[in-house]
């Protein structure tokens, strides 16, 4: 039952995104365009029909939305489909094959935001009465790679488990699990949390130590700094202590520094942080042979610099790019999923990289203000889990490949390929959508 | 709450902020140190996509270095071939897809690769690129003659050695032969750069990649007498007149140093009394020795100076492919230029044995210099560079390096090394109808009928227009007036058209 006055707002919302939606179609076809012009001889003209296609599955999910939640935000979902289609023209540009795939995954996405916007389209606030479950299930969702004959270890790090075929991250859909779980858990306990009450802290340090086994179990270390993150974040936003971040932290940094000492893996990734480039020959273990560091275990991040350099300020252009050498060897490896943000910053250059990331940083203000503007802790600590965890994925990946901080394979929200990835954030899209229909709506009734 | 989340979300726009300002850094201020690295892979693939500038020879019809299309992975590759793969190769150089250089183009990468143009030109390439046009490189226009080229390259064969010829006047390089040679589109085949290395010359010597013409540090032996000579006279103290008596020997540090070792002496063992002209016609040894003490190795040294010694040559090749002339020692440091006069044996010095080393290159300036009335050219190898479009870009300026000797000493010396081919060590370097001047010279290797066997000369002597080196080495009982002046009389055959 909208209030009067209601109903223009509700139009007027509806309308922006679509108009919005518009102007990601018009640009989603004039990157398939250029992708095709610089590339005439080995595409076809039937790629424009991507951006065709591309439009339409949004026009499908903003009628969904028209439909289930008129009064939410009417910038996530263009911002959403821009970096979508993004990630899709790169990863299209890069390889047709895994563009089909990445496309086929974009409208499984499409469905579950669908479908988790008309179950939940009466009330999402009954997810917090199954918090302990989403909590197990978050845990469950980390292990999952453990389990014998399920996982696989992709570049050093555990985090693939392969059903019927499909490869599948489990710990992305994880990172919503637990987003529902620490939402409705500090919600509920903030204050006895705040005052400090020892046994309320039993199931925060489970997660911690929960975090820190994966670390320790799969090498896993960019999600073990995403949930950390996450949590540290949550935690910071209920209690309003920032004591208990600095201690946070500290635990973190002993657990890493253990890490560090324990595991190769791990010591690696630092040493091509700290020196990617040497100048005298150290072993390199997978040739067991003396080489350069930028020829062996830093060979991918350095080249990834260079890739990024040569974009320089304008970029090479959409389909300009250079990614293999002269004999069509690629020269990146995990280029369209890790490293497509040293693909895209080659080819769209400074302005295009830039640009990308304040469309990043749009989407997370925006998120901000909804759980801002949200009406319950419940809501306001779930719209901003998921934002912030959005937020810092972008940083661990994009910060990893620009040696801001060591390297982690993680996927770049919407962008990158991999379907687990653009699945989570699919359901980050619908959480957030979800919480500012509802915000609106009770600011509508309460006017 | 609402403060903290407002802080949450400075923290993850700081986060962000960081990413744009890490992006700036790679794309602005570190892409020159990026690209300049040798493991960058896509430098390596994106120096293909620019065809370089052609090199041309002297006649503008011969190409010493082409491109080859190539469709590879979307984009048009170019890649280097040699139409000519011997021909001046270590002159020419390489470029390779590991991004290895030499020679040319090396040094003038930035014009074959059109990184090196005006606004206009940077502009252009720019929109090229835009526009998926390929980026040419300047096409570089050398002033090797690939006919003479040839020749004398055919006339090295396999003997160890070089032959370099230039334009009196300009300074413009004809000939630049070194031997052994090798296949330039043998570098890049497989174990091609192997074999090349195996490649040794009758000498066993140095490597086919080596330049001997700039790189090869030879002794000059009696080539240097025009040098000392040039000193004796242009300093008054002797004219081609003042008179020697010749026992056979020189005395020095009160040892004798005699002419009975001098392989390059024409004529008796012992002259007794006898002209400056003709001690310089036979190349008398013992007069030398005695013109060098009274001189002084100082005197000597300033005169080399004059004609180019002690600098690197300014040609067109890269600083590692060019060495300077001059007084050598050994140190720990290895093989190190000096001009410390009072360590040299003057006597020795005269008659170039000593520590003096002398390349190919400088012995054909000295030569030049003495035809050019005693004004030193400044060699070069490009004649002009020109843009995709045709238009000259950058043309050459003849220059010269100063003045060496007086007009008259100049033409005093001139007589002198006609009668050296007229009737002294050069008689294999007439030329029926052409007055031909130049100076032999049989330097002792060290090893007992070994010798390294020079020729400087120029033609035609009363209107000089050429000037030729040509050193043999490791020539068993090979005489510069036997083995080399033959050269050196072919390669001037050629230039002057007979």
């Amino acid at each position: 039952m909208p209030a009067p006055g209601a109903g223009p707002l509700r139009l007027s919302l509806r309308n922006r995104e679509l108009f919005y939606l518009v102007v990601v179609g018009v640009i989603t076809g004039v990157g398939f365009a250029s992708v095709y012009i610089a590339d005439k001889e080995r595409i076809s003209g039937a790629s424009l029909t991507y951006a065709v296609f591309f439009f339409a599955l949004y026009l499908a999910a903003h009628i969904v939305a028209r439909l289930t939640v008129p009064l939410a935000d009417p910038y996530v979902l263009p911002i959403a489909a821009l970096l979508t289609a993004v990630g899709l023209t790169e990863i299209y540009r890069l390889g047709q094959t895994d563009a089909v795939k990445q496309a086929t995954w974009v409208v499984i996405g499409v469905v579950v935001f669908a479908v988790a916007l008309i179950g939940l389209r009466r009330d999402y606030r009954l997810l917090e009465n199954y918090k302990y479950l989403f909590g197990l299930v978050a845990i469950g969702l980390l292990f999952m790679p453990l389990v014998p004959g399920l996982g696989e270890t992709v570049n050093g790090a555990r985090l693939w488990i392969h059903v019927a075929g499909f490869q599948f991250q489990p710990g992305e859909l994880g990172k919503i699990a637990l987003v529902i779980f620490l939402a409705a858990y500090l919600r509920e306990k903030r204050e006895v949390l705040a005052a400090g009450r020892l046994k309320d802290w039993g199931p925060l340090l489970v997660i911690w130590g929960g975090a820190m086994l994966v670390l320790f179990a799969t090498d896993d270390l960019g999600s073990a700094l995403l949930y950390y993150g996450i949590f540290l974040g949550l935690l910071y936003a209920a209690t309003a202590r920032i004591a208990f971040v600095a201690a946070g932290v500290g635990l973190f940094l002993a657990g890493a520094v253990a890490v560090y000492q324990g595991t190769p893996h791990v010591r690696d990734r630092v040493a091509n942080w700290l020196h990617p480039w040497t100048t005298t020959k150290v072993l390199c273990p997978t040739n067991g042979l003396m080489e350069y560091r930028q020829d062996c275990q830093s060979y991918q991040e350095v080249q990834s610099f260079y890739s990024i350099a040569h974009g320089g300020f304008g970029g090479t252009g959409l389909g300009n790019g250079t990614f293999q050498t002269a004999s069509g060897h690629q020269i990146i490896p995990a280029l369209n999923t890790d490293f497509i943000y040293s693909a895209l910053a080659q080819e769209l250059g400074l302005i295009g990289a830039a640009g990308l990331l304040l469309v990043y940083m749009v989407f997370v203000l925006r998120g901000f203000r909804i759980s801002l503007f949200a009406g319950d802790g419940f809501s306001k600590l779930l719209a901003a889990g998921l934002t912030f965890g959005f937020a810092l994925q972008t940083f661990i990946i994009v910060g990893g490949i620009l040696r801001v901080i060591p390297l982690t394979g993680i996927t770049l929200p919407l962008v990158s390929y991999g379907g687990s990835s653009i699945v989570s954030n699919f359901l980050v899209l619908a959480g957030l959508m979800l919480v500012s229909n509802r915000a609106n709506a009770d600011l509508g009734a309460a006017r | 709450m609402n403060r903290q989340l407002n802080r949450l979300a400075v923290v993850a726009v700081v986060l962000l902020t960081v990413l744009i300002g890490a992006t700036t850094y790679w794309q602005a201020w570190a892409a020159g140190d990026m690209k300049a690295k040798q493991d960058n892979a896509i430098q390596r693939v994106v120096q293909f996509t620019i065809a370089r500038g052609l090199i041309y020879g002297a006649n503008g019809k011969t190409i010493f270095a082409a491109n080859v299309k190539k469709k590879a992975s979307g984009n048009t590759l170019y890649f280097r071939r040699y139409p000519h793969g011997g021909l001046a190769a270590q002159t020419i150089g390489y470029s390779t897809s590991a991004r290895a250089q030499t020679g040319l183009e090396e040094s003038l990468n930035d014009y074959l690769t059109g990184s090196n143009t005006n606004l206009s030109g940077a502009f252009h390439n720019l929109l090229n690129r835009l526009g998926q046009a390929t980026v040419r490189g300047d096409a570089l226009h050398l002033t090797i003659r690939p006919g003479v080229q040839s020749l004398a390259q055919r006339l090295l064969g396999t003997r160890c050695g070089a032959v370099v010829a230039m334009n009196i006047h300009t300074g413009a390089l004809y000939v630049m032969a070194s031997s052994p040679t090798y296949n330039l589109n043998e570098v890049e085949n497989n174990g091609g750069y192997a074999r090349i290395l195996k490649i040794r010359g009758d000498c066993q010597g140095a490597s086919a990649l080596y330049n001997r013409t700039t790189q090869g540090l030879y002794t000059p032996g009696s080539t240097f007498k025009m040098v000392t000579a040039a000193a004796a006279l242009d300093t008054g103290a002797f004219t081609p007149n003042s008179t020697f008596y010749d026992p056979g020997y020189c005395t020095e540090y009160g040892q004798q140093v005699s002419n009975a070792g001098n392989p390059d002496q024409g004529g008796r063992e012992v002259f007794g009394h006898l002209n400056l002209s003709t001690a310089f016609e036979h190349s008398v040894n013992s007069v030398f020795c005695n013109i060098g003490k009274q001189l002084g190795a100082k005197t000597i040294l300033d005169y080399a100076k004059r004609f180019g010694f002690y600098r690197v040559p300014s040609l067109e090749l890269p600083g590692n492919e060019k060495y300077a002339s001059g007084l050598y020692k050994y140190t720990r440091r290895g093989r190190v230029l000096t001009d410390d006069a009072s360590k040299a044996d003057p006597g020795r010095l005269a008659f170039g044995q000593w520590t003096m080393l002398v390349t190919p290159l400088q012995m054909a300036m000295v030569a030049a210099a003495i035809a050019n009335g005693g004004v030193v050219p400044r060699p070069y190898l490009v004649q002009k560079i020109t843009g995709p479009d045709g238009s000259t870009i950058k043309r050459a300026r003849p220059q010269s390096l100063g003045r060496a000797i007086k007009p008259q000493t100049a033409a005093e010396l001139n007589q002198m090394m006609q009668l050296v081919v007229q009737g002294g060590t050069g008689t294999h370097a007439q030329i029926p109808g052409v007055a031909v001047a130049g100076k032999t010279g049989t330097a002792e290797t060290g090893v007992d009928h070994i010798y390294t066997a020079w020729f400087a000369c120029f033609a035609p002597a009363d209107h000089p227009q050429y000037a030729v080196a040509v050193v043999l080495e490791k020539q068993e009982n090979g005489f510069g007036g036997a083995v080399s002046a033959p050269i050196a009389k072919q390669v001037l055959e050629a230039l002057l058209g007979r």
